[in-house]
């Protein structure tokens, strides 16, 4: 069990001397600090915008980072055989990889963090500049609803990285990549895909669009961002079991991942 | 019992994108080695000495048979705390110092944070980094990364260590820290696995080697009672001899081949039989002065090429 943290501790700081790590965030903040000029050119003043756009970056850079570090890091482990020094030393290859994938949630849990608190600081700041803004406005600036948003992007991103670390223990980066992103896409477009199986005429079309519904990782239901963002209620209840879903899939997606790297030759 | 001990261990690995057939990497390899021992691991390239080590390690999974490492199978945990492994061209983290990984390592062990400081700075110390350990790996030299990994090998004062191609790597000083470094291991009782393609490495550290060549134990014991390393000839060194003098001993069957070595001064291939000795005071009697004679036996070298070519067919089996 001690392993597990000791090796997540590795990855975590790993990960932070990676420059490209920085430039990622660095990228984000920049993105998010120029909406502020994005709002002062539209109409209105309307924060909506702000805060779309935000939350938005958050989530995509969010994804960036989940995708190109949980892929990246077991992969280059194995590419670079650093593992032939590790693997020998008193662990089991599920808690290397527990391990892993606890210091990149680790790791893109404190990016999400320094991106969320700049992103609060540029609605902290416009506040400052237009006093009047909380008043046309449907939710107020610093809206703290928004952290449910963020919350659940969060357990979303979680669910990306198992995923990622899932494809990258016995495919090449690219591959991984790819199928990652593909599954995102597919995982949000999920609820179009139960639409699809109730209008369709064919009995096994239907069967099987219902069954990759429920296979697929649901994203949509990650996505709260523009119910906080239009100040409709997002309930605490959604909010818990929406997570315990994302924490139920990730537990599944791990155990398939060491399963396949238990057996795994690395030559 | 026997620090190490492989069964009938074998590895095929599959090969061929569009005739997908098993190669053999190891074949059925049996081995003992005892607790205490320096064991050299010897063969040419591709003869499946990484192989070997790597399923020790378990790295890989053997197709058929089996490894203990002290009395256990390899990969048992307990067994794991007890060993250190050096892989072949060994590569680490980029973004760690030398005295970052190793106390990494360390904390592996369960060693408390100082006593991860000391063991590190110490094994730093023995294997010859000095203030480079504070630099992040990716800026090491290959053998700097080879010192390193030594380093790693030994962070738990392991009773058995399996070092693949210790010296690869490694300038002359760096090969001779490394022979004492692996005698001072020898003597603290540990004991030591290693593979190498030199001979001279075997010759000075071995109480016994194996000898692998495609995938097979050709042979195994201690280097001295090979056969294929016992003297197989002399050659002299002379100087002051007429060519005449050469010619008749050379006619006469007492020596086989001359070479001018330099101005007056020959070498000569003699053959075991007649003896040297005797070939050396006739000709001493004939005016020769003796400036050397060496035993030529058959180097490690020889010895691969003679198997290597003995030891035919492929290593593809039809798969079945
Ligand atoms: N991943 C692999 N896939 C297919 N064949 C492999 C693989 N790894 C090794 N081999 C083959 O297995 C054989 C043994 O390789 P091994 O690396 O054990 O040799 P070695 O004795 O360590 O050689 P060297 O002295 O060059 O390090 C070689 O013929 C090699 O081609
Ligand atoms: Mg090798």
């Amino acid at each position: 069990m001690k392993v597990i943290g000791l090796v997540a501790v590795n990855v975590f700081k790993e990960s932070v001397r990676d420059k490209v790590l920085y430039s990622i965030v660095a990228f984000a903040v920049m993105l998010m600090s120029t909406t502020y000029l994005i709002g002062q050119l539209t109409a209105g003043q309307d924060i909506k915008i702000i805060k779309d756009l935000g939350l938005a970056s958050i989530s995509i850079f969010g994804l960036l980072i989940a995708i190109f570090i949980g892929i990246g890091l077991v992969w280059k482990e194995v590419e670079k055989r650093s593992i032939y020094t590790l693997l020998p030393k008193p662990m089991r290859r599920q808690e290397f990889l527990l391990g892993k994938y606890f210091g990149l949630v680790l790791t893109l849990v404190i990016n999400i963090a320094v991106m969320t608190a700049a992103f609060y600081l540029v609605l902290a700041l416009m506040r400052l500049l237009e006093p009047g803004i909380d008043a046309v406005s449907a939710a107020p600036a610093t809206d703290a609803a928004m952290l449910k948003a963020i919350a659940l992007v969060v357990v979303e991103l979680m669910l990306v990285t198992a995923i990622a670390l899932f494809f990258s223990t016995f495919s090449s980066p690219f591959l991984s990549a790819l199928l990652t992103a593909g599954l995102w896409v597919a995982g949000h477009f999920n609820s179009d895909l139960r639409n699809f199986g109730a209008v369709v005429a064919s009995p096994t079309l239907a069967q099987l669009t219902r069954a990759m519904y429920y296979v697929l990782p649901n994203f949509s239901a990650f996505d709260v961002k523009s119910q906080v963002v239009h100040a409709q209620a997002v309930p605490a209840s959604y909010v818990a079991l929406t997570c315990a879903y994302g924490l139920t899939y990730i537990a599944l997606v791990l155990v398939g991942a060491a399963a396949i790297f238990a057996r795994r030759d690395f030559k | 019992m026997d620090a190490i001990r492989t069964e009938a261990l074998t590895k095929h690995y599959t090969v061929g994108f569009w005739r997908p057939r098993p190669y053999v990497a190891l074949d059925g390899l049996t081995l003992q080695v005892q607790t205490g021992e320096v064991f050299g691991f010897l063969g040419p390239n591709g003869a499946g000495k990484t192989t070997t080590l790597k399923l020790l390690m378990q790295l890989i999974f053997p197709t058929s048979g089996r490894a203990d490492i002290l009395g256990k199978p390899a990969g048992d945990i307990d067994v794991k705390r007890r060993i250190g492994y050096l892989p072949e061209n060994p590569y680490f983290y980029d973004y760690l110092t030398a005295q970052e990984l190793l106390e990494y390592f360390a904390s592996l062990f369960g060693y408390s944070p100082a006593e991860r400081r000391t063991r590190a700075s110490r094994l730093l110390d023995e294997v010859g980094i000095g203030a480079e350990r504070r630099l992040q790996l990716r800026k090491f030299s290959k053998g700097m990364l080879q010192r390193v990994g030594i380093a790693q090998a030994l962070i738990n004062e392991p009773e058995v260590v399996f070092l693949d191609e210790p010296m690869s790597g490694l300038d002359p000083i760096g090969r001779r820290e490394i022979r004492e470094m692996i005698l001072r291991l020898r003597d603290r009782g540990c004991t030591v696995f290693f593979s190498s393609h030199v001979l001279a490495d075997a010759e000075t550290l071995c109480s016994r080697v194996a000898i692998m060549a495609k995938g097979r134990l050709v042979t195994a014991g201690a280097l001295s009672d090979m056969l294929a390393f016992q003297v197989r000839g002399w050659e002299l060194v002379v100087s002051g001899l007429t060519d005449a003098v050469l010619a008749a001993a050379k006619a006469r069957g007492d020596v086989m081949r001359v070479t001018m070595v330099g101005p007056a001064r020959h070498a000569l291939d003699l053959p075991l039989d007649p003896p040297p000795e005797k070939t050396l005071a006739a000709l001493i009697a004939q005016g020769a002065c003796l400036v050397s004679l060496t035993p030529i036996r058959d180097t490690l070298e020889d010895f691969f090429v003679q198997q290597v070519s003995g030891a035919g067919g492929s290593r593809f089996r039809e798969s079945a």
